[in-house]
């Protein structure tokens, strides 16, 4: 370890805000993902975006890599530390700077927990609207990385469409301000092409987040079925008939099960799947899309179609889907949770063929995801002290990913590439187009200092400290 | 030869070449060097599913065209421009619809792009998913870039549902009060005199919001924007407005009667700008002329 870097990284942030070795060391050396982590170098906790700075100036003189990081709920691996980076964490960044109510817009630190922002936004009638599951412990700056989704990104789009403008720390250690808070910039989109760089392309250090106002009515639904094709047709008949509900989440008959055997919150237990169906907006037009829904979905073949009648039968039908992860980690020790993009109307065909390869390979699989916009979110449970049974998991989860693309899908919703899906990133994309994204990385980051062996699959020995090529070990959560 | 092999052969890997479209705002960002060739994208809709929210099309369509085409599935794209402008223009120029609020940024249209790069190469980028955080995203780059990195030659769009009703309505009430009092209005324009709000959604709904404008001043005009809007766009830099301008309240952008100077590239933004022309397009080949950093909003 030089010791000239780590001295200079404490000079620089104090004492107490460079950790190395011991519990650090092991605690940022992996993400939320299966995947048994890396080895950091020193971890900084930086409060300023001076101090970022001043971390990523550090790397660039002693030529080392870093890594942006947030809380670390990543399911992809995006940030393991490969490379013995400077572990840059953002979490002590975590002040809300403004808010203005006027222009709808508020500027916050990245280490911002997301439903810290909601929480603190109660009663401005304005909310930040990405509503990714893990919104109790990740960030912004992780959720503006990963260009994260949730549940209500149906309607209201992903984490993209609600960042106005971002400060960010680029891996040479200039400081640059992408977009404008209180409207569309002119120029080159940097902004929008830095969310979603999964901390390849620099470090944000201050967000400027778009606040939506909140709906004056909210209408959640629970839809049953005796079988999932049946689920899967009602929501594009949904969809095609030009309703666009705030959300629509599927989950099938196993995770009801186990969400009603540990959480009990009212989820008929003799249904194949259950689909929660939220509309917002005015109140006339809220009544007439559960009107129509209703009607639709009862021509599609739909067993009941039930209401919430109050907040808290809503807050109900929820819980089991917003726990449902929480439940399902009581059955088995360990699993691994994919992410895929298919066409909507490709639904059913998608989702029995994830059954047939989980039988194939004798293992349990649960499906709990977000219908509408055909987000699959097949979660391969499993005991990893079971003997061979990770090479069964790992070529299940080939084969679920060959599916998706078989069906003119896309490899991630809102999970991103990381280290995880990099092997498979050319069989959707040319050589060609991969370099044409490799000229975005180097527009940020030339030399591929920040996040190394990410995303773009490339000769890497990233892979080989990470045992890729071996079965992951464990669980997360 | 398909029409996206052909349009790829028509830029070549050599020599300064522009693509038109209907040249609505062909001198935006700068005039087009005189020496480039000159070529055209593919027209045609490909493909049209309301319950994938998607379209597919040669971006040469014209844009009252697609929209007349998903109109007939009560279906529209968030994109706005000029009569006889081209979805690909309209992508590249990257400007939002008037009626953002409801309907969302030009910016997260774009869910593929068949484009050709300077070196001549057809590249797709994104995927025809209308959720995709796939690799990095140059979909959201390309938008707004008015063409130098690359020429749309076929795109995938996310399309939705169309309003069932629009209504304009208009009165001499100052316009702060307006995006907090009525909820998720499509657009409110201000020209110093007058307010302009346009709503829309289910008939009721919009009938409702429309009686409490009327009860702050504002009264029904019809289902067209009731305001001239000016041609050139800049940024809305606060103060009064100047006679002949109209601002879109909470968009920052102001319409006004002559160009403005964009504002000035900060040196941080300018090194990343620089490096992205180099990386994409080293030789200043696609649209020669022409810089997005030039337009003000």
């Amino acid at each position: 370890m030089p010791d000239q870097l780590l001295a200079e990284l404490r000079e620089a942030l104090g004492p107490k805000s460079v950790s190395f070795g011991g519990a650090a060391q092991l605690l940022y050396s992996r993400d939320s993902s299966v995947f048994p982590g890396g080895q950091p170098g020193p971890v900084c906790f930086p409060e300023t975006t001076e101090q970022v700075v001043a971390c990523v100036q550090a790397a660039v003189n002693h030529n080392r890599s870093f890594v942006p990081r947030g809380a670390g709920t990543g399911l992809a691996g995006g940030a393991i530390p490969c490379d013995d980076p400077v572990m840059i964490v953002t979490t002590r960044m975590n002040k809300i700077l403004e808010v203005d109510k006027q222009k709808q817009f508020a500027w916050v630190e990245p280490g911002v927990i997301n439903l810290d922002l909601s929480r603190y936004l109660l009663g401005t009638g304005l909310h930040f609207a990405p509503d990714p599951s893990s919104q109790q412990s990740c960030t912004i700056g992780g959720n503006v990385a990963n260009n994260s989704g949730g549940p209500h990104c149906l309607a209201y789009g992903v984490t993209s469409a609600h960042i106005l403008a971002v400060e960010v720390v680029l891996p040479d250690a200039s400081v640059a301000v992408f977009g404008d808070p209180e409207g569309p910039a002119g120029g080159y989109d940097l902004r929008g092409a830095f969310v979603g760089g999964e901390g390849t392309l620099g470090v944000a250090t201050r967000v400027a987040v778009r606040l939506t106002p909140d709906p004056p009515a909210v209408r959640t639904m629970l839809l049953d079925y005796q079988d999932v094709g049946t689920a899967a047709d009602t929501v594009s008949a949904i969809i095609g008939a030009g309703i666009v509900p705030a959300a629509i989440e599927m989950m099938d008959q196993k995770v009801i099960e186990v969400v009603e055997k540990f959480i009990k919150v009212g989820y008929p237990q003799d249904a194949a799947a259950v689909l929660i169906v939220e509309v917002d907006g005015l109140i006339d037009g809220v009544e007439h899309e559960v009107e129509r829904i209703t009607e639709i979905a009862l021509a599609c073949g739909t067993r009941t179609v039930r209401v919430a009648a109050d907040e808290e039968e809503r807050a109900r039908i929820w819980k089991g889907r917003k726990n449902a992860f929480g439940a399902i980690a009581q059955v088995k020790p360990g699993y691994y949770l994919h992410d895929t993009v298919i066409p909507r109307t490709k639904l059913t065909e998608v989702i029995n063929k994830v059954y047939e390869t989980a039988e194939r390979y004798d293992l349990l699989v649960m499906n709990v995801f977000h219908a509408g916009d055909g987000n699959l979110h097949p979660l391969l449970i499993f005991d990893p002290q079971e003997e061979g049974i990770m090479d069964r998991v790992l070529a299940a989860g080939e084969e679920i990913v060959q599916t998706s693309l078989d069906a003119g899908g896309v490899l991630s919703g809102e999970h991103g590439i990381g280290l995880e899906k990099r092997r498979f990133m050319d069989r959707l994309f040319s050589e060609n187009d991969l370099d044409a994204q490799a000229k975005l990385r180097h527009t940020f980051d030339p030399d591929e200092r920040a996040n190394p062996h990410k995303v773009l699959p490339g000769g890497s020995s990233c892979a080989e400290i990470n045992h890729m090529d071996k079965p992951p070990e464990g669980t997360w959560v | 030869m398909n029409a996206l092999e052909e349009f790829r052969q028509s830029v070549g890997p050599h020599g300064p070449v522009a693509v038109v479209g209907g040249r609505t705002r062909w001198h935006l960002g700068g005039s087009i060097d005189p020496q480039a060739r000159l070529i055209t994208a593919p027209q045609g809709i490909e493909a049209l599913d309301p319950s994938e929210m998607t379209v597919s099309l040669g971006a040469g369509t014209p844009l009252d065209m697609l929209d007349e085409a998903l109109a007939e599935h009560g279906q529209e794209v968030a994109l706005a421009g000029p009569p006889g402008a081209t979805v690909g223009g309209a992508l590249a120029v990257g400007h939002d619809s008037l009626r953002r609020r409801r309907i969302g940024s030009a910016r997260d249209v774009l869910l593929q792009a068949n484009y050709v790069d300077a070196q001549g190469e057809l590249i797709k980028a994104g995927g025809p998913t209308v959720k995709n955080v796939t690799g990095y995203d140059l979909c959201r780059l390309l938008v707004g870039s008015l063409g130098t990195l690359g020429f749309f030659g076929s795109v995938i769009l996310r399309t939705r549902p169309r309003p069932e009703i629009t209504m304009w309505l208009s009165g001499p009430t100052k316009p702060e009060c307006f995006l907090t009092e009525i909820y998720r209005p499509a657009t409110i324009l201000w020209d110093g005199k007058q307010t302009a709000v346009c709503l829309e959604g289910y008939q009721e709904d919009v009938e409702k919001q429309a009686q409490k404008l009327h009860a702050l001043g504002l009264e029904t005009s019809s289902d067209l924007c009731p305001m001239v809007l000016p041609p050139h766009r800049q940024r809305l830099n606060g103060g009064p407005l100047k006679n002949g301008t109209v601002a879109d309240v909470g968009s920052s952008v102001l319409y006004g009667p002559q160009p403005a100077e964009a504002p000035e590239t900060t040196p941080g933004v300018q090194r990343v700008v620089d490096r992205l022309r180099h990386q994409f397009d080293p030789e200043g080949r696609l649209n020669p002329g022409r810089n997005p950093q030039r337009m003000s909003t």
